[in-house]
């Protein structure tokens, strides 16, 4: 059965590739919400348009990909966070960016707009003013609560953010985060761009992901131009991809040490992180391994040295960090903090969709690499481990196996890499009208959305990038629920989302 | 664990020698740092990272100054979690407009005599991101900077330099 068999459309939009996209009508619409309330359909993304609301969903059966449209004649669309909640802080975002009204809505607060961009509405093409009012958190009532504020200047090295805890002595009673603080305007930036300029833009939408946002980006580029990027190309992609994964798990296994103060296993993981960027710094150019993945490919081979330089890696790794991996599983005052702290639910992370390590550590076994498998991981051995405990634990678990998986991915692609051609030449022009492209990668923090609409000259004339965090962040508010506030950190880190990828 | 802290005491250090003061760093400087506020803080220096708004790549390379390789500490230079403890404000971002007022808060909570270090392409002048209506476009538009580390984003090697630089300025050891 096609996923969009049971859903009344208006008319298939031709142009959009590789999954279908089709305008409904607000039955269909409404059948669509209804199969994310009954759980057979996850929710991927949505987002709007000056007068268009668009919604991707995946089906978890048949594993079907597609992108409903409902066209907003009246300035309005029928809410679906009202009906499915990890639609909410999408929606609100919708309505912020674009002034576009869900109806009805249960919450309409403002979202990314604090009020300081001196417009409303700033995506709409319309001047329309909004009223001004202090932000109003959820109301929590009780005996002895008490209210602790922290953000958006938060006391370590991290990205800005406010956090509402609401208390009753030393346990969380709610947390209420409130973001939007980096909103940086990326899709407005995006709109007019050269492929050049928005794939900069892109992977500087969050830092740390670098490479599966280019990837990402790349991707759907090439989806709407239907080019496919040279085999060298996609493996020089897969392996830039998995050193960042390498190097972000790292870091983030001992980063969530430190916040149990065993600063031990962070000094040593930071050795093996570093170690990793200077790898990727001596066969990329840059540490981080920004703007090499452009569409079409990639923009530079390998280093001649490269090669050396990554075996050089994986063979410390394998000396060191098994080594590491029994201290953390041997250390009894570190796992007295990790179990059983900050669990998520399963049924949070099947109904959010919850990628990365945050849904496979709460039993959503889902895996961008496996359930696109687009290239190269079509052609790659991998498995993608999933624990059922959803704690603070179970997410350092992931992790430590995911660095395992990764280490296997690079040695399978040095020994496939060969001489190759690294770029497929764009067309100058479509010569057509508009054509949609829409590509899902797996960053190491789950998997990232892009959804773009070339003109006829290649420029960028919508782009849409949905980072996993969007379905994470809501699952922290419920996991730090019950729990000390002192255990915040060590749960915040063991979750790791962007601040700067939802912000945009 | 006792083989790897015995191993951490038998291997050689891993901490790599300083790198020399970024010469530019210190002419920029050298204009700007008010020369009755030098030799008052020692070769020590707290600082305060301030994010306004970058993508996180500039604060993972922040980060980094602390593993074992660059080893800030063993120059008197220290991260503190709160302003009003600091010296020096390392900010970084296009200074998005949601993050302009805490940005000055911060700013103004930090005590005299202190320095700012803007940090990045876009903490330059929003680099990428300049023009946007959600960006006020270079920290020097919010508050009064010292010095700036060129990058996107500044390798760890180069924030060491400048850092450095102010370092040297600071107190006086020219």
């Amino acid at each position: 059965m096609d996923i969009l068999d049971n859903i009344p459309q208006v008319k298939a939009v031709l142009s959009h590739r590789p999954w279908p996209r089709a305008v409904v009508t607000e039955a269909g619409w409404q059948a669509a919400i209804d199969r994310l309330v009954e759980g057979g359909l996850t929710l991927l993304g949505l987002w709007g348009e000056p007068t268009a609301v668009h919604m991707a969903v995946r089906d978890g059966g048949s594993a079907e990909i597609a992108v409903v449209t409902y066209e907003c004649a009246a300035g309005t669309f029928p809410s679906v966070a009202s009906r499915h909640p990890p639609a909410l802080r999408l929606e609100r975002t919708i309505h912020d960016l674009f002034g576009l009204v869900p109806s009805v809505a249960d919450d309409l607060r403002p979202w990314l707009d604090h009020h300081a961009w001196g417009k409303s509405y700033p995506l709409s093409g319309r001047n329309a003013s909004r009223d001004v009012r202090p932000y109003q958190f959820l109301p929590a009532e009780g005996e002895a609560l008490h209210q602790v504020a922290v953000g958006p200047v938060h006391a370590g090295i991290i990205e800005p953010g406010h956090f509402r805890f609401t208390a009753n002595g030393e346990h969380v009673v709610r947390l209420e985060q409130w973001l939007g603080y980096t909103h940086k305007g990326i899709e407005s930036l995006m709109q007019g761009a050269s492929l050049e300029v928005a794939a900069k833009l892109a992977s500087r939408t969050s830092g740390d992901s670098a490479v599966a946002y280019a990837f990402a980006f790349a991707c759907a580029v090439e989806a709407a131009l239907q080019i496919e990027a040279p085999r060298q190309a996609t493996l020089l992609r897969a392996l830039m991809a998995e050193l960042e994964r390498l190097a972000n798990h790292l870091g983030d296994i001992g980063a969530i040490c430190n916040d149990a103060s065993f600063a031990l296993m962070h000094a040593q993981t930071g050795i093996l992180r570093e170690r990793c960027l200077r790898a990727a710094n001596v066969a990329f150019g840059h540490r981080l391994m920004m703007d090499v993945i452009v569409p079409g490919g990639v923009t530079r081979d390998i280093a001649p040295d490269g090669v050396a330089a990554l075996r050089a890696l994986l063979a410390e790794l394998r000396k060191v960090f098994p080594r590491l991996v029994e201290l953390y599983d041997n250390t009894a005052s570190l796992q007295d903090r990790t179990v059983t702290t900050g669990i998520v639910k399963a049924e949070y992370a099947r109904r959010f969709g919850a990628g990365g390590y945050v849904g496979r550590a709460s039993g959503r076994d889902f895996d961008a690499r496996r359930a696109i498998a687009y290239a190269p991981y079509d052609t790659l051995s991998f498995e993608v481990p999933v624990l059922q405990a959803g704690d603070v634990n179970a997410r350092v678990w992931i992790r430590i196996r995911e660095v395992e998986q990764s280490i296997g991915l690079i040695e399978q692609i040095l020994d496939q890499l060969g001489p190759g051609g690294l770029e497929t030449a764009l067309p100058p022009g479509i010569g057509r009208g508009a054509c949609e492209g829409m590509a899902l990668t797996e960053a190491f923090r789950g998997d990232v959305l892009v959804w773009l609409r070339l003109d006829g000259e290649l420029r960028v004339e919508r782009c849409h990038l949905r980072d996993a965090s969007w379905f994470q962040w809501p699952l922290l508010e419920t996991a730090i629920e019950g729990n000390i506030i002192a255990d915040f950190p060590l749960c915040n880190k063991s979750f790791n989302c962007s601040y700067s990828g939802v912000d945009l | 664990m006792r083989k790897t802290l015995l191993e951490s005491l038998t291997h050689g250090s891993l901490t790599e020698p300083a790198p020399a003061p970024d010469d530019s760093a210190l002419a920029e400087l050298a204009a700007k740092v008010d020369r009755a506020a030098q030799a008052r803080l020692g070769r020590s220096l707290a600082i305060r990272a301030v994010d306004a708004g970058s993508c996180n790549g500039c604060e993972l390379e922040i980060h980094a100054l602390s593993n074992a390789f660059y080893d800030i500490e063993r120059f008197g230079l220290r991260f503190v979690a709160s302003p009003r403890h600091a010296d020096v404000l390392l900010v970084t971002g296009p200074v998005t407009k949601n993050m302009r007022q805490a940005l000055e808060r911060t700013y103004n909570a930090t005590p005299d005599p202190k320095w700012v270090v803007a940090v990045g392409g876009c903490a330059i002048d929003g680099g990428i991101f300049r023009g946007s209506y959600a960006c006020v476009g270079g920290v020097s538009e919010t508050v009064p900077v010292d010095l700036h580390i060129k990058g996107c984003p500044p390798s760890p090697t180069d924030l060491l330099k400048g850092l450095l630089a102010l370092l040297k300025h600071v107190s006086g050891t020219r």
